[in-house]
């Protein structure tokens, strides 16, 4: 990897949450800001958020191994990706959203700016969704995503992981990250994951292996919980504390 | 109370487009037939530290409906839902950078006890490169009420105008247009939430 140039502009907890410029993952060398983020006070525009109004999907979205509609089967390991999402206080967000996105077995991406000579599969489109139950919880039945190789620096791959998008209770609880598989020798080499900076943070985003998740002759089981930002803070009350904050 | 640690952020990478903008997942269009509202288009590009349009960019946005309600249990506000909108979209950017929303114009919303904050969409991008979103707002030129707004406030004088969109007569709709830019001259004022 190249020298790396760590910029100081995070939004979050400066441990858990990535800079915005990351020279040695080299998509942020152009697209990270460089001027210092505004402090604002949190409103009721923050305090509410789109993720209990959109619901609209099928059981069938989160089985990633046959939703591609060809009536065939994903080539792969069968895995179960299971856990729960979680506020900042442990309390159990229901019924919320969850989008995820990953490679094939293979370790390619059906788009058409995937170009790598890896095998697509007719039968995976590597894209599902769900809702979280009443207890927080959420499942996925896919294959396990293959490596990755892009061309961020000479003989760069990416360790194998699954993407997820959540949205959660508020606009604060919006999160973009990946899940990322144990014990992969790829983590150490991997710019996007080691842009996290404190080693606790990183290894959240690694899935444990889970015998009781595991069905026998049928899949793997793995275990992540995603902890989200909690609704809890409370609006300024006046002019004065917006003004302290900044 | 104890405190869960939270999870961290990572890219949304270049390959979320048939997962998140799927047919039924994006949602350029806020609006139905029965829609209150003065019916506006939210038109602009998304800009990286060179000037470049930035192709593979996901553009959120959320907002009160026109009499300034959220469609959400957090807003027990005595401002009328309405049923045909929730407040919620989602563009992804084509290839010379452009998003682009039909929706309403939002209403005025509370901020403290009488006093409201001016009409705004709150604006979230996420990109390859991007390891974290970034967290924005879109306020409308020609509000009045801009200037006593109190998140506008925090934003320096020469940065207020990187989030003021600008109104354009359209063939159908008024179009307000505001280019997100990443980074360097212009560079828009992006918030710590």
């Amino acid at each position: 990897m190249n020298q790396i140039t760590i910029g100081d502009i995070v939004r979050g907890d400066r441990e858990v949450f990535p800079p915005y410029l990351y020279e040695a993952y080299q998509s942020t060398r152009r697209r990270a800001p460089r001027l210092a983020l505004i402090d604002v006070p949190l409103t009721l525009s923050e305090l509410t958020g789109p993720g209990p109004t959109i619901s609209a999907i099928t059981p069938e979205d989160a089985d990633l191994t046959r939703n591609a509609g060809t009536g065939g089967e994903a080539i792969g390991q069968r895995i179960i990706v299971t856990g729960r999402v979680l506020d900042d206080r442990g309390h159990p967000v229901p019924n919320t959203l969850l989008e995820i996105w990953q490679a094939n077995a293979a370790g390619r991406y059906l788009h058409k700016r995937d170009q790598w000579p890896g095998p697509l599969d007719p039968n995976f489109l590597g894209m599902g969704r769900c809702l979280t139950n009443e207890e927080g919880v959420y499942r996925f039945l896919t294959i396990r995503p293959g490596a990755y190789p892009w061309k961020n620096h000479p003989n760069a791959w990416r360790p194998a992981h699954i993407h997820f998008s959540v949205f959660g209770l508020s606009m604060l609880s919006r999160l973009a990250t990946q899940m990322y598989f144990p014990d992969d020798p790829l983590h150490r080499l991997d710019p996007v994951m080691n842009a996290v900076p404190a080693e606790a943070a990183r290894e959240r985003l690694i899935a444990a292996y889970d015998h009781s998740v595991t069905e026998p002759e049928w899949a793997l089981g793995y275990r992540w919980d995603i902890v989200v930002r909690g609704p809890y803070a409370t609006p300024f009350e006046s002019e004065d504390a917006g003004e302290a904050r900044s | 109370m104890s405190t869960f640690p939270l999870t961290s952020s990572q890219t949304v990478g270049p390959f979320f487009a048939p997962a998140l903008l799927r047919e039924d997942a994006r949602r350029n269009v806020l609006t139905g037939p029965e829609t209150a509202g003065e019916r506006i288009r939210i038109a602009g590009r998304v800009l990286d530290g060179d000037g470049v349009p930035v192709p593979d960019a996901l553009v959120e946005i959320w907002q009160a409906n026109a009499h300034g309600r959220y469609h959400h249990a957090a807003d027990q506000g005595p401002a009328p839902l309405d049923p045909s909108f929730c407040g919620f979209g989602r563009s992804g950017t084509a290839e010379d950078g452009s998003y682009w929303f039909e929706t309403v114009k939002p209403g005025p919303v509370p901020f403290a006890g009488e006093r409201l904050q001016a009409p705004h969409i709150c604006v979230t991008v996420f990109a390859r490169g991007l390891l974290n979103h970034l967290v924005t707002r879109l306020y409308f030129e020609d509000e009045p009420t801009n200037s006593g707004d109190p998140v506008l406030q925090c934003v320096p004088d020469d940065r207020r105008a990187t989030l003021l969109a600008r109104r354009e007569s359209g063939d159908t709709a008024v179009v307000y247009r505001l280019d997100i830019v990443l980074q360097g001259a212009g560079e828009t004022a992006f918030f710590n939430l």
